[in-house]
């Protein structure tokens, strides 16, 4: 009943935020208000909801479950290449993107690369590819809300009445808050993050009678051992992982975010203690994740211990529905719930489980943002402000929140996560994969809006055909590794339980290399379609960035 | 605007993405670190933290000023 009711009460506090915000806010009626909180967020609250948009279920639940089953690895794979892709983004994209949104005006993305490149439907399918690769976000966050809310209250609210109580929250704060509401309510968030590393590392570590014998008696098992390497991981695999960050950069929420910044100075203490935020952040995640193994005393993490053994001891000669039942028992996205159940007291586990609530209802960004670019990308472009005004186009983006909300809840009831969970796996690779987008944008004067169409379709094929592999050639019985695509004796492709790869990478290399190729090869093959000087004097007002000798003269 | 240090500085950038890859620690668990960090984590946590020194360098040596007067030039209002 406790963990419940403090549930609520986090809820009130995030939906009391957001009304809140639109209370402070200057003029409801203004896009530039809504959308971009009019590019005022201070100092702090620019740094952590930034920080917090970024964060998502993924980074307590999901990393503490990919360290339970996969060991130390999880930081390295998912963190530390973070700390130095994401900060250096933002210092190098994020700080010019803000100057010329400012300068400019430009809300989204695509308004940037429809002047940048003097296109319009080709900024449109833009639109698409982002758009279509953001909505399975939305739809997981309300699946992360239902099953957070469920494990919580020990089944008192079910999975539809959690989805429904969280989305409802979500659509709320957005829908009276706008960016300021969204910013306000991340930047509470994120203290509840932060505080719920220290919190939970103390408490679990003091249940489990200290972490030190955890260890050594991780140390002396052969099952356990391996946990604290990363022997089973190739360094290609690893290698291959510094490529997703990079799809940060290129999120729509985030580039949306960095519009919002008062001040250039602002970004300073953001790209400083960025990496500092993950390190408190998936640092006890991913131990926490590690050390579950060694509760074997909490009969949920014992039998989720038990089914692995049982899939790696005789996986291949069990019936595709035993495994998958296995599989789904063996699942350690809830170890860190299941801790803290075990060993933390009522009070306590309830307001960490409010910080895991926090942590899962990170969509707000993703809405907010798809429905600014529904607003200005679409609605305003092809002039919807022009005939019918502002206040209009403002109600427009909130209708499209409600809209968007109840069409994910939707989904999220009668789908199964497994095929979001794919689906947000390789929209971080789409993502990436759209990230020679922006660099060209920014810093080659030879781009042009060919080469950003190339990139973007190239992105939506690379994505579906990896959706489509995966969907067709199953994971192998034994855990082992299928060939797809071979020649010459060297697999090319191939499937395996981590995924399709090739030559050993993760899709995420070829298809942002290819990306990247594309953009230089068709930006060179149309050398006609190049702006007007005009244009690149917007862009490139003090000269030479890449490729200066290149400007064609008109 | 190119700075003359940018070279340096994508040298030491370059230099830390390959420090990720630390193949040296990849079958160790020991020594434990503070009794309870195996050094491969620990190597990342330390990694993670000097990320955050070099970017604080970087924005004191490399901050890209005249961005402001870029962005100030649209007369943008202020909160």
């Amino acid at each position: 009943m406790t963990p419940t009711a403090v549930i609520f009460g986090y809820l009130a506090v995030v939906l009391c935020i957001g009304i809140f915000a639109r209370r402070t806010s200057m003029s409801g009626q203004n896009a530039e208000d809504y959308f971009l909180a009019r590019r005022s967020l201070g100092q702090m609250v620019f740094l952590l909801s930034l920080f917090t948009t970024n964060m998502t279920a993924f980074s307590i639940l999901g990393a503490s479950g990919h360290a339970f089953a996969n060991g130390i690895v999880t930081y390295g794979l998912m963190a530390s290449s973070s700390a130095l892709v994401i900060p250096v983004g933002i210092f190098v994209i994020g700080t010019r993107l803000w100057a010329l949104g400012k300068r400019h005006g430009f809300m989204t993305p695509v308004q940037m690369f429809r002047d940048r490149w003097e296109c319009g439907h080709i900024g449109t399918v833009i639109f698409a590819v982002q758009a279509v690769l953001l909505v399975p976000y939305i739809v997981i966050a309300v699946m992360g809300g239902g099953t957070t809310f469920a494990a919580v209250s020990g089944g008192m609210v079910p999975f539809w009445l959690g989805g429904a109580i969280v989305s409802l929250v979500v659509m709320g704060y957005v829908l009276f808050g706008g960016m300021r509401g969204t910013a306000w309510v991340n930047t509470f968030q994120a203290i509840l993050f932060l505080l719920f590393g220290a919190i939970a590392v103390t408490v679990i570590g003091h249940g489990m009678g200290g972490f030190r014998p955890a260890i050594e008696g991780m140390l002396a098992s052969p099952a356990t051992a391996p946990l604290l390497t990363r022997e089973r991981i190739s360094p290609l695999y690893f290698l291959s992982y510094t490529f997703i960050p990079l799809s940060s950069l290129a999120f729509p929420h985030i580039c949306i975010f960095c519009l919002t910044a008062r001040r250039l100075e602002h970004f300073r203490k953001t790209i400083v203690l960025y990496p500092i935020c993950m390190l408190f952040i998936w640092l006890p995640s991913v131990f926490l994740g590690v050390v579950a193994n060694t509760a074997t005393d909490v009969p949920a993490i014992r039998a989720k211990i038990e089914a692995r053994a049982t899939l790696a001891s005789s996986g291949s000669t069990l019936s595709p529905g035993d495994r998958d039942r296995l599989r789904a028992t063996a699942s350690g996205d809830d170890v860190i719930l299941r801790l803290i159940e075990a060993y933390a007291p009522v009070w306590l586990a309830s307001l960490l489980g409010a910080a895991v609530m926090a942590a899962v209802m990170a969509s707000d960004s993703q809405i907010l943002a798809l429905s600014t670019m529904f607003t200005e990308d679409i609605f305003a472009f092809y002039e919807g402000t022009a005939r019918f005004g502002e206040a209009v186009q403002v109600l427009t983006g909130r209708v499209f929140v409600i809209v968007l909300t109840l069409t994910a809840y939707a989904i999220a009831l009668v789908a199964p996560q497994s095929i979001f969970d794919l689906a947000t796996q390789y929209a971080f690779a789409g993502y990436a994969a759209l990230s020679p987008l922006l660099v060209a944008a920014l810093f080659w004067k030879g781009s042009t809006k060919w080469g950003a169409l190339a990139c973007a379709l190239w992105t939506a094929a690379a994505v579906l055909g990896v959706a489509v592999l995966q969907s067709v050639v199953p994971v192998p019985p034994g855990g082992g590794v299928v060939p797809v695509l071979s020649t010459g004796g060297i697999d090319v492709i191939t499937r395996g339980a981590a995924g399709t790869m090739v030559l050993g990478l993760l899709p995420v290399v070829p298809m942002t290399i290819v990306s990247a190729l594309l953009m230089v090869i068709v930006s060179r093959l149309t050398k006609a379609a190049r702006p007007s000087r005009a244009t690149l004097a917007k862009y490139f007002p003090g000269g030479a960035m890449i490729d200066a000798a290149v400007a064609k003269p008109r | 605007m190119i700075n003359h240090g940018i070279m340096p500085a994508a040298f030491v950038l370059a230099a830390l993405y390959a420090a990720h890859q630390d193949f040296w620690f990849w079958r160790d668990a020991q020594p434990i670190v503070f009794g309870v960090l195996p050094v491969g984590l620990f190597y990342h946590a330390a990694y993670t933290v000097l990320c955050a020194a070099v970017l604080w360098v970087a924005v004191r040596r490399f901050w890209p000023a005249h961005l402001e007067h870029l962005a100030d030039r649209s007369g943008a209002p202020d909160e």
